[in-house]
């Protein structure tokens, strides 16, 4: 093969998608880190459906906050833990659009709970990204509601205890159960395969809520390795042999009518 | 074209929205503003606008943030409480300079409080409520028509100044029932939204909007100075352009009272009560409670003037009075502790004003009018 057609190979193969804004991953995110593998995901994901120009991100507070730089697209940053509630309002008013949230463990699940519930009861017609990287990323690896049973972080020193701090939260599952639901899986990005099923839950998704049918989820494993205090190798290793276990992989909905 | 109706000052609250142009309302029930939701609930849908009942009052706020980031005129309302929960939102959105309406019909603090009148929310309203250095403009209605006009007028000051604006109303405003002129206000042309998220294919240039409440990696500014300079600019033409007041029997008073919603037209019936005397009483209504009218307030203290606030809550504008008049004159109060009857319906009414209205007046004379002072 000519040098020319392998370089267009690559560029189909591993390009930077367009939606892709450049040079923002490298000063924003700690090596080894998987939200901008998300952020491509969902760059990617927008790109197949063409839906670029009519999607409307939605972030709250956390490194998944930093997204709102990362994609070329209509983008807002709000505050902690209520980009459910943002996007709910947005999509009312342009019903039209495609309007996705992307949240970490706690944006959504701990102090995010209420608009969480709020649009799972409601049904609203948009799309929830949540990233499980098992702790608080931007604010040092507290314990996050998805920290696994002993995992030691800033915050439960001797390792998470179930008697005083409880049992990791599943997301996928949890939100599989609401009738307002059409779609509910969970991804992973620790390789390339785990990587392009991540990518096609987004976009299934994505169609979902471009259909009008319901509330539409995906929560992907997410390595952390500053917090995790491991290497980006080792941190790979680390999602496949213990949270994998504990948070498997698949689709827990997907239903084309709610009733 | 206007349409004469009997409707309460919450009613006429989502009339005024209706017509100022309100595109969506977000709002959880909460007393004594129930009225407000239930009307939004009623009305909007019917007329192909947006409708949500949030899950909470953290639900109304974040929902008014998401639409009016999408460029929608939105409001939501509440009280106490529900109030206090939406504060750091405002801020949030004071930072990201999104317009937005937000009435809070005050109910009796503090904590849960009785659900039925008092005006104890004036500092939190007044002084921005969340964290972090911002102020809102603060209507302060005190009929059912003020409740019509002024949601139009907060309309249009959020808009002119991406920002969010205040109407401080209370359960007796809320609830009274009046004749109302529902009469559509041109208040002039607004700035136009091209700063809204709504896709990139809905912008002339096809390029990206980013909405955002920090000034951080992607800020709007180079700097955090930056972002407080504009603020701080913004917070200095709202002090200059839009202080507001309602001035009753100024022209010779001496005797001045200071007074908002409720309270107002209870002052108002002291004056008049006085004025039968011979006393020279007069009323200085402030309509915009941030901006406050202290220059008003000011002059008339520098003519020796003194003053009487009358206000539902343990004191708290009274010290915004006492600011203005700078020691110069005398500063009295009649408060929530002055009530007919110490329950949560008590009220302050106007022959306990006027009592105190008397005693001033007896040791004025006494101590010697002195003009000027």
């Amino acid at each position: 093969m000519s040098q020319e057609g392998k370089a267009v190979i690559r560029e189909m193969v591993a390009g930077r998608p367009k939606l892709l804004v450049p040079q923002t991953a490298a000063f924003v995110y700690c090596p080894g880190c998987h939200q901008p593998l998300v952020a491509r995901a969902v760059a990617e994901a927008l790109e197949e459906l063409g839906m670029g120009d009519r999607a409307i991100g939605v972030f709250g507070i956390g490194c998944s906050s930093f997204l709102v730089g990362m994609l070329d697209i209509d983008a807002v940053n709000g505050p902690h833990g209520r980009p459910p509630d943002m996007a709910t309002a947005i999509k009312h008013i342009y019903p039209d659009n495609l309007v996705f949230t992307v949240q970490g463990d706690g944006d959504l699940l701990s102090i995010g709970a209420d608009p969480l519930l709020g649009a799972l009861t409601r049904a609203e017609k948009i799309t929830l990204i949540m990233l499980n990287n098992a702790v608080y990323g931007t604010t040092g690896g507290q314990m996050a509601p998805t920290s696994l049973l002993g995992q030691r972080t800033t915050t439960t020193p001797e390792g998470r205890d179930p008697a005083s701090a409880g049992f990791p939260t599943h997301a996928a599952e949890l939100i599989a159960t609401f009738k307002g639901v059409v779609y509910s899986a969970r991804g992973a990005c620790n390789n390339p395969y785990n990587y392009q099923l991540t990518r096609n839950y987004i976009k299934t998704a994505f169609e979902k809520q471009m259909k009008g049918l319901g509330l539409s989820f995906v929560e992907v494993l997410s390595a952390c390795p500053s917090n995790w205090r491991m290497s980006p190798l080792d941190s790979l290793k680390w999602i496949e042999e213990k949270m994998i276990p504990e948070f498997p992989l698949g689709e827990f909905k997907n239903t084309d009518r709610i009733e | 074209m206007a349409e004469r109706m009997f409707i309460e000052g919450n009613e006429a609250i989502g009339w005024g929205a209706k017509i100022a142009g309100c595109q969506a309302f977000f709002g959880y029930p909460i007393t004594p503003q129930n009225e407000i939701t239930e009307w939004f609930a009623r009305e909007f849908p019917r007329a192909g606008r947006v409708f949500v009942q949030s899950q909470s009052e953290l639900g109304s706020i974040n929902m008014v943030y998401g639409a009016a980031a999408a460029g929608a005129r939105v409001m939501t309302s509440t009280s106490g409480p529900g109030w206090s929960l939406m504060q750091e939102t405002m801020s949030h959105m004071a930072n990201a300079e999104l317009p937005c309406v937000v009435v809070d019909v005050q109910r009796g603090g503090p904590g849960g409080g009785p659900i039925r009148h008092a005006q104890q929310d004036y500092f939190q309203c007044t002084r921005g409520g969340g964290h972090g250095d911002y102020r809102n403009i603060v209507l302060a209605p005190a009929s059912s028509q003020e409740c019509c006009d002024l949601t139009q007028l907060a309309f249009y000051l959020a808009d002119k100044y991406r920002n969010p604006v205040v109407i401080l109303s209370d359960a007796i405003i809320g609830r009274l029932r009046e004749i109302v002129e529902v009469r559509e206000i041109d208040f002039g042309p607004v700035p136009n939204k091209d700063w809204a998220v709504k896709g990139k294919a809905g912008h002339k240039d096809g390029r990206r909007r980013i909405v955002e409440h920090s000034s951080d990696l992607f800020g709007r500014d180079p700097d955090y100075v930056t972002l407080l300079r504009r603020l701080s600019q913004k917070i200095r033409q709202m002090q200059e352009s839009e202080v507001r007041y309602e001035s009753y029997r100024m022209e010779d008073a001496t005797l001045i009272l200071v007074a908002f919603g409720y309270t107002a037209r209870v002052a108002k019936e002291a004056v008049n009560l006085s004025r039968a005397q011979n006393i020279k009483a007069g009323l200085i209504r402030p309509i915009t409670l941030w901006p406050f009218p202290y220059e008003a307030i000011r002059e008339k203290a520098h003519q020796g003037a003194q003053f009487l606030v009358v206000e539902d809550s343990l004191g708290q504008m009274v010290e915004d009075v006492r600011f203005a008049v700078e020691g110069r004159g005398e500063v009295q109060l009649v408060s929530i502790l002055d009530r007919h009857i110490p329950t949560d319906g008590g009220m302050i009414l106007p022959d306990k004003v006027l009592a105190k209205i008397l005693e001033m007046y007896a040791a004025q004379e006494t101590k010697g009018y002195e003009p000027g002072r």
